[in-house]
């Protein structure tokens, strides 16, 4: 059954926190307002798949076919060490990452 | 502008002094983030004392800055990334690197590859290589203006959506995006896993076949590469070919649809068939893009938090805050745009309507494809409905900048290999491209056809 749009979808500034949130993005106050313009423009613009009728259509989310690519669960050798891979984390102490206190 | 065997001949110490020297004179342009003088210069005393051989023994070329790539930072011209430097290489690069080729520098794009200008670079735009008041396109717009300004012969790009075909249609130089999976996509940074793509951009279809000849195949370290198929081809005689009627509607620029009524011309003359066809799911091939991609994207940029590598917000005292402002500050606008239309089309009460009716309507695009393949060899159109736009032209409004990839997301969206041939310019000398599509694994046929239609100068 195929839907026809009648409506435009509204995002407010609301939503844009919330969005926000989900992505883990503390956004500044002068960031909103465009983000929201922006987010409204590409919502309507994607409403337009709702006229579609893909009653009976099976998704598609890989395009060549592939199904369950597996491999060896063995160790495979990048020629990375742990001292340039931790060279590479902004903080570091005692040959671990080091964040801000969890809890 | 130089193709890979005049570089050949000549030593490679030359050859890299000579593309570095170009890569300075050309600056103006901020085509390139980075350069990878010293690296560069090493591997060419490498080459020239015999010691580093191969099919492209001593060749500069240059990389998009989101392949990991020695000697400069990976940027992905992002901030986030701006001091990252890898501790291994991409295997396209590797690949490129076990023939002899020279990495010399890394090109600027849109900031992890999002957008259609390279304007969304963090670190300013890349000007158009034919008229610098013009984007470059993008994403991969540094890319494809190195190649159009002789800096190198050949340079890599990435294409989600048409990241190397635009660009390399907006600066007249050849760009070929392959089937999904025949490149490895390890050591690159990931954008939309369903849909990403290595490719590359030449002067010429030969050096661009060489150049896929030597990048495609089977990686274990990308599950999704397809087993090894990629071999180049001689021309097939009297190929069926299908103008995409949609894609010559009077919205397309006049100049764009009479370059590429003209290449259908002569095709018709080399005794290839040409007919009309329609494709009426491609009006929806964009809203399924835009749903589909910034799915992906949010997903793959979750990995950007500041901890493992990157940059990290100073003065934060909580983990929470560390991501989120780490993730403000690391991002561009719209790489912050698409990471929250992808929360919302994932979201629950929306999944069904946005995410799984993309990808239902996926299905129904890629159907259509098919039916046309099991017809016609290959499927013509132009790139993009206009030349390059001026800069700042599109950058209020990210529909009217998505609409400049309306043509490539199709082919992108069904995994199919499609190339940017040149075909002429419009009337104020901006470079106009025609795009080929064929099936799945047909990219050498693709290659072989635009080189056996080069017009010999």
């Amino acid at each position: 059954m195929s839907r026809i749009i009648d409506y435009m979808t509204q995002i407010s500034n609301e939503d844009v926190l919330r969005l926000a949130q989900l992505s883990s993005l503390e956004l500044e106050e002068g960031e909103i307002e465009t983000l929201r313009t922006h987010l409204e423009g590409v919502i309507n613009h994607v409403d337009e798949l709702a006229e579609l009728d893909t009653e009976g259509v099976e998704p598609t989310y890989q395009v060549t076919d592939l199904q369950n690519v597996s491999r060896d669960d063995t160790v495979i050798d990048y020629g990375v060490s742990r001292e340039q891979l931790l060279a590479c984390a902004p903080d570091q102490q005692d040959n671990s990452v080091k964040v801000p206190k969890v809890l | 502008m130089t193709k890979i065997s005049d570089y050949l001949s000549k030593s490679a110490v030359e050859n890299i002094q000579a593309a570095l020297a170009r890569a300075e004179e050309t600056s103006e342009y901020s085509a390139l983030l980075s350069l990878t003088k010293e690296r560069a210069m090493e591997r060419a005393y490498a080459v020239d004392s015999g010691e580093i051989t191969g099919r492209l023994a001593g060749v500069p070329f240059v990389v998009k800055d989101n392949f990991l790539a020695y000697g400069a930072p990976t940027t992905a011209a992002s901030k986030f990334l701006q001091d990252f430097y890898t501790p291994l290489q991409a295997t396209a690069v590797e690949k490129l690197e076990a023939e002899g080729a020279i990495c010399i520098g890394k090109a600027n794009l849109d900031a992890f590859a999002h957008g259609g200008s390279t304007e969304n670079s963090a670190f300013g735009p890349t000007k158009n290589a034919h008229d610098k008041s013009r984007v470059a396109g993008g994403s991969s717009g540094g890319s494809a203006v190195v190649t159009a300004l002789d800096v190198v012969p050949f340079a890599l790009g990435t294409d989600t959506g048409g990241s190397i075909r635009q660009p390399a249609s907006f600066n007249g130089v050849y760009g070929v995006k392959p089937t999904y999976g025949t490149v490895s996509r390890f050591g690159v940074v990931a954008m939309a896993s369903s849909t990403d793509t290595i490719g590359c951009f030449a002067t010429c279809a030969g050096d661009a076949e060489l150049v896929m000849d030597i990048m495609a195949g089977r990686d274990e370290r990308d599950g999704t590469t397809l087993p090894d198929f990629f071999a180049p081809e001689t021309v097939k005689p009297g190929q069926k070919i299908g103008l995409i009627k949609e894609f010559m509607s009077d919205d397309v620029d006049q100049a764009v649809r009479q370059r590429t009524l003209e290449y259908v011309d002569r095709l018709k003359a080399a005794g290839h068939s040409v007919e009309e066809v329609s494709m009426p799911m491609v009006k929806y091939a964009l809203p399924m893009y835009y749903v589909i991609v910034p799915a992906e994207v949010s997903s793959n940029l979750a990995r950007y938090d500041g901890v493992r590598y990157g940059t990290r917000a100073e003065g934060v005292k909580s983990l929470g805050e560390l991501y989120g402002k780490s993730r403000d500050k690391g991002f561009v606008d719209e790489n912050k745009l698409r990471i929250m239309v992808g929360s919302y089309v994932l979201s629950s009460g929306y999944f069904d309507a946005y995410y799984q009716q993309a990808q239902k309507a996926r299905t129904l695009l890629i159907d259509e494809y098919r039916r046309l393949f099991d017809e016609y060899d290959v499927l013509i159109g132009p790139v993009a409905p206009t030349t390059a736009f001026k800069l700042g032209e599109n950058t209020d409004d990210p529909v009217k900048m998505y609409l400049a990839d309306i043509m490539t997301v199709p082919a992108s969206l069904a995994g199919l290999p499609s190339i940017s041939v040149p075909a002429g310019v419009d009337e104020s000398g901006l470079p106009i491209g025609v795009q080929l599509t064929g099936w799945r694994k047909s990219d050498a046929n693709l290659l072989a056809l635009a080189k056996s239609m080069e017009v010999t100068e």
